[in-house]
């Protein structure tokens, strides 16, 4: 009977611990969240979606471990379960741009073609350049961007997130990258028309 | 001839991406940093790819709304 509530009480204070530490990390699961969804209540019920299996799976989860990987892997599995990936993007062919491609429009027509400051020519980019931007991206290239880029993730835990080889990982973050770059070309030179 | 004597900006630019996500080998960081040293026209590129990876992640930053933030306290299982 001792041993019982021993056991108990172990358990509830390890699961109040993995509680604490998940919520924790809530800001950065929202942000991956709000940049793979069409609109922010998207991100907000899949972060709730999230959140929910994970308190209720927490002993599937090896303490030591990357929590914050395991939070995602079951937020791009919610993701992709529901659908909401099918409903935008359709699978045009995406045009990639060379990987010098923005920086040469950007400075191009500034300042009367003076060379520019580079730090300052990425401010020509408005908030809503980049955030229209990544959103055309095609679902497969924008997961990786947004986990590496924008996440902080590492190729590894990407990979192991979305369940596709590290290789894959590198050749859409590549390739996204270079789309993502062509539709801010694209929208900052439809600003100026 | 290797391909990096025959248009070292090209080899460069092929570096450039993999330098910015530190997976370079020490002897092909050395290579780019040595090209980057001496060339303008990469330097700048180099300067703006770097720039353009901090602003994208600031700017998409957007915080968390305080009222999710209750919502998923209030997902956790009550202790009986």
């Amino acid at each position: 009977m001792a041993e019982d509530a021993t056991r108990i009480a172990t358990e509830a204070r390890d699961r109040v611990r993995f509680e604490e530490e998940a919520l924790a990390l809530a800001d950065q699961v929202y942000r991956v969240a709000r940049h793979l969804s069409n609109s922010r209540e998207d991100a907000e019920e899949l972060v709730q979606e999230t959140y929910a299996r994970a308190f209720r799976s927490w002993r599937s989860y090896t303490p030591g471990t990357n929590l914050r990987a395991w939070l995602l892997r079951i937020l791009t599995n919610l993701n992709i379960d529901r659908g909401r990936r099918s409903q935008r993007a359709p699978q045009t062919q995406a045009l990639e741009a060379n990987d010098y491609y923005l920086y040469d429009k950007l400075s191009a027509d500034s300042d009367g073609g003076q060379p520019a400051d580079e730090e300052r020519v990425v401010e020509r980019l408005s908030q809503d350049d980049i955030v229209t931007a990544l959103a055309t991206v095609p679902h497969d290239f924008r997961d990786v961007i947004v986990l590496v880029d924008i996440g902080d993730f590492s190729y590894q835990d990407a990979a192991q997130i979305l369940d596709i080889p590290i290789g894959t990982v590198m050749s859409r973050l590549h390739r996204g990258r270079r789309i993502l770059k062509r539709e801010l070309a694209d929208s900052v030179l439809e600003d100026a028309t | 001839m290797t391909d990096a004597a025959k248009d070292p900006c090209a080899h460069c630019e092929e570096m450039m991406q993999p330098y910015l996500d530190h997976i370079l080998t020490e002897a092909e960081v050395i290579e780019a940093e040595a090209h980057l040293d001496e060339c303008d026209w990469c330097r700048r590129r180099y300067r703006f790819e770097e720039s353009l990876r901090v602003y994208v992640r600031q700017v998409v930053t957007e915080p968390m709304p305080d009222a999710l933030k209750q919502k998923l306290a209030a997902l956790r299982i009550p202790l009986n």
